[in-house]
């Protein structure tokens, strides 16, 4: 066992090494790319028993994937982004094949505009897929979720592919002490690979991942696929359960931070959660009673552990970084659907969108929404939705229109909702 | 917890800085994390790194707001509104310039309270670029005052091991030299409490409304605005064209330039746009006749001040 500084993108490589994955088919894209380098670093030394294989898009590595892992071997695979959404047809494909494989995906903020830091898009267009997800909140955490999720995808029990999310740039460029168990235990935690019936052989043919046609078969395989992944949180907890008697380290569904006693939560995926953790310490210092409720596990979905945990809650600020066009939040709508008519259930959810693009969040923003939770409680009325979105965050913007030489003055007589022309 | 941020430009080693700074916090039994930030990575554009150091586990995440020791690797980033390097610094923050002027007149330039510090790196050769890093880290170690001259021997041992003993041994020489020099300044940066949510300023959210398509889809609406964008100012090293040399071939020069920065004029003389160039020098590489020669940006601009002064 030894303790190291590594990026979370070096410490989705160690935990492919240490699961000894047998196959890692590749396409690099930023800010993934570490990830690929190293492994095949390891593979060249012969530090690492793998086949590597490079293709020519995410759509054929995630077919190569699943094709690979229908032959019983343990497969890694990782991309992000718009390399998750180029392969997303595979995607839903081969969850569909019940063929389990760990895929890391760096979460970066999507196309257009096309930019390189993260939001959470990205992960969420891969919601619905089958696929499961993990997502991350410090590079320790993406080297334990990489252990863990092996034994969930592989399990008989759940048998589908997981996604283990990290932000781009916050985790996967950003370096923190891992701590790295030895080969021995990783191996004793997560076991072999038994493909039992999903085993492929040139020499017994057998025919997967089949077309039917009629809606009866068809929602067969389909909700078979739904009660697998919601089979997934049962044994998620057993074996994260068995990972922290080993290892030392719990990691819950869903991590609750100093909620005993709290009157609000702060509700948040992924690393910037880290900072919420902060913010709750410092708010704590000064009296107030808050907490942080971050689920790991969103697919499936933890609806069961947010009930317990939100329950005789006053209210809850909801904190997406993500963006459903037309909608809002996504996390923020999930949570209130879990929470509706339940006993207990906080009356008040506040929606926030953040960090969209990697943006930051400052303390103040933490202290302030906060505060708007607490007024909204007061006074018993939800405010609408609000983007963190400063007066300097439009300045910049209107810097960078005039450059590209929008004409503010023809526009503005052009449309009756034009009020912002005038900051 | 000290909350450290390094300016510099890609090729530089800002973020071997920051690998070897936090590595030496680590070595040191302190909890750290140290990132670097970049864009589209370019040699010579503005790039910053930042490490976090503390006894307890750190939850901060992303940017450093409020840093207690900002590193300015290249004083020519200063004047760049983009580099960001004096934002969020008050007159508790210890500033390191890499810089042959004094501290005295960076404390005047920047109407600056705090503490400024200098340390000279001679970069006219271009192989010197790469030790900036080194160098200010040296000095930064010292400033911290947290940090063994041993413990940073070792982390720049273990952090440059894969570039070869040469390389690791110049950098242990100029490193150790820079955390020697700051000596008697040992100890100046102290880590600053962090945000109270007892006094804090509200931010200043705005709700945006509703534009127009044609301002609010993200289009350029004509052609050569990158014009605009005074990408010469990332040069470190000047292209200067001998045109007594330069016999006016099919203008090789101008076809390597990636950036399209090397004009044919009406008498088929090739001329340098140097608000543009970059300093990327493939020019000076490609010229048949050898008729383009390098040399330091800062002494190119010297000599200019020189000329027109006269």
């Amino acid at each position: 066992m030894s303790r190291t500084l590594l990026t979370g993108n070096g410490a989705a490589a160690w935990g492919a090494r240490l699961a000894r994955v047998d196959y890692v088919p590749a396409f690099p894209i930023t800010p993934q790319t570490e990830i690929i380098e190293t492994i095949a670093k390891w593979v060249d030394t012969g530090e690492m028993d793998a086949r590597m294989v490079t293709l020519e898009s995410e759509h054929s590595m995630i077919t190569a994937a699943g094709a690979a892992a229908a032959t019983g071997v343990r497969v890694f695979t990782a991309t992000s982004s718009q390399g998750l959404l180029y392969g997303m047809e595979m995607l839903y494909s081969v969850a569909g094949w019940r063929a389990p494989f760990v895929l890391v995906n760096v979460s970066r903020g999507l196309s257009s505009p096309l930019t390189l830091e993260p939001d959470h898009n990205d992960i969420l267009a891969a919601r619905d897929s089958g696929c499961l997800q993990i997502h991350c909140s410090t590079c320790q955490e993406v080297f334990d979720s990489m252990l863990i999720a092996y034994r969930l995808a592989e399990d008989e029990r759940v048998r589908l592919p997981v996604i283990v999310n990290l932000d781009g740039f916050y985790l996967s460029f950003t370096r923190e002490p891992v701590e790295l168990p030895d080969q021995e235990s990783v191996r004793d935690y997560v076991g072999s690979y038994d493909p039992e019936t999903t085993l492929f052989r040139a020499s017994a043919p057998s025919s997967q991942g089949v077309a039917v046609l009629g809606g009866g078969p068809y929602s067969y395989f389909r909700y078979e696929l739904h009660l697998a992944a919601r089979n997934a949180l049962r044994v998620y907890d057993q074996v994260a359960g068995e990972f922290a008697g080993r290892f030392g380290r719990a990691h819950r569904a869903v991590e609750a931070y100093r909620m005993e006693d709290a009157d609000i939560a702060f509700v948040m995926i992924g690393s910037f959660a880290t900072k919420a953790r902060a913010a709750v310490d410092r708010l704590r210092d000064d009296g107030w009673r808050v907490g942080l409720v971050r689920p790991r596990l969103l697919r499936p979905f933890p609806a069961a552990h947010l009930q317990r945990l939100l329950a005789g809650k006053r209210g809850a600020a909801v904190i997406d970084q993500n963006l459903s066009m037309g909608l809002g939040g996504v996390l923020h709508s999930e949570v209130a659907s879990a929470l509706y008519g339940q006993d207990g259930a906080p009356p008040t959810l506040v929606s926030f969108v953040a960090g969209l693009g990697g943006r930051d969040i400052a303390d103040e923003e933490f202290f302030e929404m906060a505060a708007v939770t607490k007024r909204a409680i007061d006074k018993d009325e939800t405010p609408p939705p609000r983007l963190l979105y400063t007066e300097a965050e439009l300045r910049e913007v209107r810097k960078l229109q005039a450059i590209a030489h929008v004409e503010y003055e023809q526009l503005r007589g052009a449309s009756g909702a034009n009020e912002g022309w005038r900051r | 917890m000290f909350r450290v941020r390094f300016h510099g430009r890609g090729g530089q080693g800002m973020k071997a800085a920051s690998r070897i700074l936090g590595n030496a916090f680590f070595l040191e039994g302190y909890e750290v994390q140290d990132a670097p930030r970049y864009g589209a990575e370019r040699r010579g554009a503005p790039i910053f790194a930042y490490v976090r150091a503390g006894r307890e586990p750190i939850n901060e995440r992303g940017i450093i707001r409020h840093p207690d020791l900002v590193i300015v690797a290249d004083d020519s980033l200063i004047p760049v509104p983009g580099a960001g390097v004096m934002s969020g610094v008050d007159s508790r923050t210890v500033v390191l310039i890499n810089s042959e002027e004094s501290p005295k007149v960076w404390k005047q330039r920047l109407n600056f309270e705090g503490d400024v510090f200098t340390v000279p790196v001679e970069t006219a050769d271009r192989a010197e670029l790469r030790f900036i890093g080194v160098t200010c880290v040296g000095a930064a170690a010292r400033l911290l005052g947290a940090i063994k001259r041993e413990t940073l021997s070792e982390a720049i041992r273990q952090e440059l091991a894969s570039l070869g003993s040469d390389i690791v041994q110049i950098s242990l020489s100029k490193a150790l030299a820079a955390f020697d020099s700051m000596q008697a300044q040992a100890g100046t940066v102290t880590p600053v409490k962090t945000a109270s949510s007892a006094h804090f300023q509200p931010p200043d959210w705005i709700d945006l409304s509703l534009e127009d398509a044609r301002a609010s889809a993200p289009a350029i609406h004509a052609g050569a605005t990158s014009i605009e964008v005074r990408t010469g100012l990332w040069r470190t090293l000047r292209p200067v064209i001998d045109h007594d040399r330069c016999n006016r071939c099919w203008w090789v020069c101008s076809t390597f330039c990636p950036d399209g920065a090397i004009n044919v004029d009406t008498e088929g003389r090739p001329q340098i746009d140097y608000d543009h160039c970059k300093g990327c020098m493939i020019c000076v590489a490609q010229c048949p006749p050898h008729a383009i020669r390098a040399i330091s940006e800062r002494e190119a601009q010297a000599a200019e001040v020189e000329e027109a002064s006269k």
